[in-house]
């Protein structure tokens, strides 16, 4: 089972990675997604995985029973998903906002663009300081 | 022992955030919202600094939930100097912004977010737990996001997609990285992970101190993977850069000390002479890269660069008196560039630009500036008997002791060449006749006041430091045996009588099988 797991988050790195490696924003954006994702699978797998077993203590004992599913990678992927999904978020209108500027969404493109209008506004101060 | 105190530096910035957030009607008000609560952090982080020196190693457990079970924070000697030193920048910071931010709209934002990123720091430093490390790295991470867009123009859009990107992956490698450590071990508590790390497999330990290398070497800028910071840095308001650069770099380096001590070892990690050859790399890298750049803001930012590798060296040598010397070196750069920023920061006002070019003749029209730059900058080269001459001092001694000759000299040269860059600095803005193009605005005197009496501050500090280093010396001596041999560290986390030599932690006491 733990291997079989371990198949499909492998698969999930490779595609978020070979995403990632784009220098397409949005492409760059989906990869990130999926990698998430998929390190939030690896957390979870980490922490074994058991069948029919839920984390319940019994009412006379101080510790669960032997085998029972381990509750605390739950709870770091739960927080771990509301951070991605912030950062995703901020990420999000980040590149929107890129791209309304620059009017592209390649990260090359936005470095030239970039370079022209810090030109463009060096030249403006030169300008404005030889009136 | 057990405090509550421990939860203030933490708690204070994050309640005078949101009180400086809702006071939006009045910068006034916001204004002395913020540096009440800046000041009070600062109290705060001096009582905890002397209960950590008078009663040792101080522990909060949340919930009373007893360590390994619950979250704890951690104040050791390294954890209580270095919050102590936040809280100084964190109130010299604030005070200076409410002189060089008060013209923009956002005016309360940048003190809410200010805020909230020395929570995230504070935080960060105290926290005893790796998963709430990587939490406060992202409380950190998210406000100093918003403080790079405050402003949004094409500049700050296009730097910030670059630190986004950039340390967006840094945290995803983290993440996976304490996942692991987490299906490891079974537990998260640093103290915990000490004890149980030693059952691990060499080749999954190596793995996993591979992961966290990477990952924290993003957040402190090590070579090569560095291009964030020059992109980044130059396009923000002088105030948030200053805070920036004294305190983002330095929690992955903290970070990074913290856990290569406690959970990992260097010498057998295997990653020793990465480490020591990455060290030098950084600090050539960074300190070159400074000598070809002509505006003051990208020139200091190569410099963090160029000095986080003198912490990293003080690490990889792994002994005392190098991991003292990294300490000490850490307290002594936020204070000196946070400084240097900040006049920088006074330039930029002055002239309108931070280009060495268009501006000059400051020693002239400001002696006491001339005079307030010289300090730190002398420091950041390594002038005796500043305090940096005394962090430089301590790295290459020990590198010479463990017979690192060619690091030694690459530390002794990169000093050499940061004379270079701020000799530079030095002629071009305060030497050189001002040239005709370049226009000068005058600052009225209150706004003079709230610029230069942090500097001043933070000169006093740089000097008392190189003069008083005997007592400071011994301090990060003992925060770094304490770092080698922690058994202080555990015993205050983890009760003595729950420790099995072996096993590392045992059940709880009358535990049913």
């Amino acid at each position: 089972m733990e291997l079989l797991w371990c198949i499909v988050i492998a698969a999930l790195i490779s595609m978020g990675v070979y995403l990632m490696l784009e220098r397409h924003l949005i492409r760059f954006l989906f990869g990130m997604i999926i990698v998430s994702n998929a390190i939030n699978l690896a957390i979870f797998v980490s922490g074994r995985l058991t069948l029919g077993m839920p984390p319940l203590i019994k009412a006379d004992a101080i510790l669960p029973a032997l085998g029972t599913a381990n509750p605390l990678p739950q709870a770091l992927i739960l927080t771990a998903i509301v951070i991605g999904f912030g950062l995703l978020l901020f990420t999000l209108l980040l590149s929107y906002r890129a791209i309304q500027t620059f009017k592209t969404a390649d990260m090359d493109a936005i470095q030239e663009n970039e370079g022209n209008a810090f030109q463009s506004s060096k030249e403006q101060t030169d300008k404005s300081a030889a009136v | 022992m057990s405090t509550g105190l421990l939860v203030l530096p933490v708690l204070i910035p994050l309640l005078t955030a949101c009180a400086s957030a809702f006071s939006f009607r009045s910068k006034t008000l916001a204004s002395i919202v913020s540096c009440t609560g800046a000041l009070a952090a600062l109290i705060c982080a001096i009582i905890i600094m002397s209960n950590v020196i008078m009663y040792g190693t101080q522990v909060t457990e949340f919930g009373n939930w007893e360590a390994p079970f619950g979250i704890v924070f951690v104040a050791d000697i390294l954890s209580a100097s270095l919050i102590l030193v936040t809280s100084i920048i964190g109130l010299a910071i604030t005070v200076y912004s409410c002189a060089d931010l008060k013209e923009r709209d956002a005016y309360p934002l940048y003190h809410a977010m200010m805020h909230i990123l020395l929570a995230g720091v504070s935080g960060s430093f105290l926290t005893g737990d790796i998963f709430n490390l990587y939490v406060w790295f992202e409380v950190m991470l998210i406000s100093a996001f918003g403080l790079m867009t405050l402003e949004s123009n094409k500049k700050q859009i296009d730097a910030a997609v670059k630190y986004v990107v950039l340390n967006l992956i840094s945290t995803l490698v983290l993440l996976l990285a304490i996942g692991l450590l987490y299906g490891a071990t079974g537990t998260l508590n640093m103290a915990d992970l000490h004890l149980k790390i030693s059952l691990v497999p060499q080749s999954s330990q190596h793995l996993i101190a591979g992961l966290f290398f990477f990952g924290f070497a993003i957040k402190a800028s090590f070579f090569p993977l560095f291009a964030w910071l020059p992109a980044s840095y130059p396009t923000l308001p002088s105030a948030v850069v200053a805070l920036f650069a004294a305190l983002l770099t330095k929690v992955g380096v903290y970070a990074m000390i913290r856990l290569f001590t406690l959970v990992f070892n260097v010498e057998t990690s295997g990653y020793q002479n990465l480490m020591i050859i990455i060290a030098g790399l950084t600090m050539l890298t960074g300190v070159l890269g400074a000598a070809s750049q002509f505006h003051i803001k990208s020139i200091l930012s190569f410099h963090i660069i160029s000095q986080i590798g003198y912490m990293l060296m003080g690490l990889a040598l792994f002994t005392p008196l190098a991991l003292s010397g990294a300490i000490f070196y850490i307290i002594h750069h936020i204070i000196v560039k946070a400084n240097l920023f900040l006049i920088s920061g006074y330039i930029e006002k002055r002239f309108g630009t931070d280009n060495l070019s268009n501006m000059g003749g400051l020693y002239k029209s400001t002696p006491v500036l001339a005079f307030l730059f010289l300090i730190p900058a002398f420091s950041l080269a390594g002038f005796p008997p500043l305090s940096g001459f005394w962090g430089k001092f301590l790295v290459i001694k020990a590198s010479l002791q463990t017979e690192h000759y060619l690091l030694a000299a690459t530390a002794l040269f990169v000093g050499l060449m940061t004379i270079f860059s701020m000799t530079k600095i030095w002629a071009e803005a305060f030497w050189k006749v001002k040239p005709e193009t370049a226009k000068e605005t005058p600052i009225s005197r209150l706004d003079t006041f709230l610029y230069l009496s942090p500097v001043a501050v933070l000169c006093c500090l740089t000097i008392a430091i190189g003069l008083f280093v005997e007592p400071l010396y011994h301090l990060a001596y003992s925060a770094s045996e304490n770092l080698l041999s922690p058994t202080s560290y555990i015993e205050a986390v983890i009760p003595s009588h729950a420790i099995d030599p072996v096993k590392g932690i045992v059940e709880m006491q009358g535990a049913q099988p």
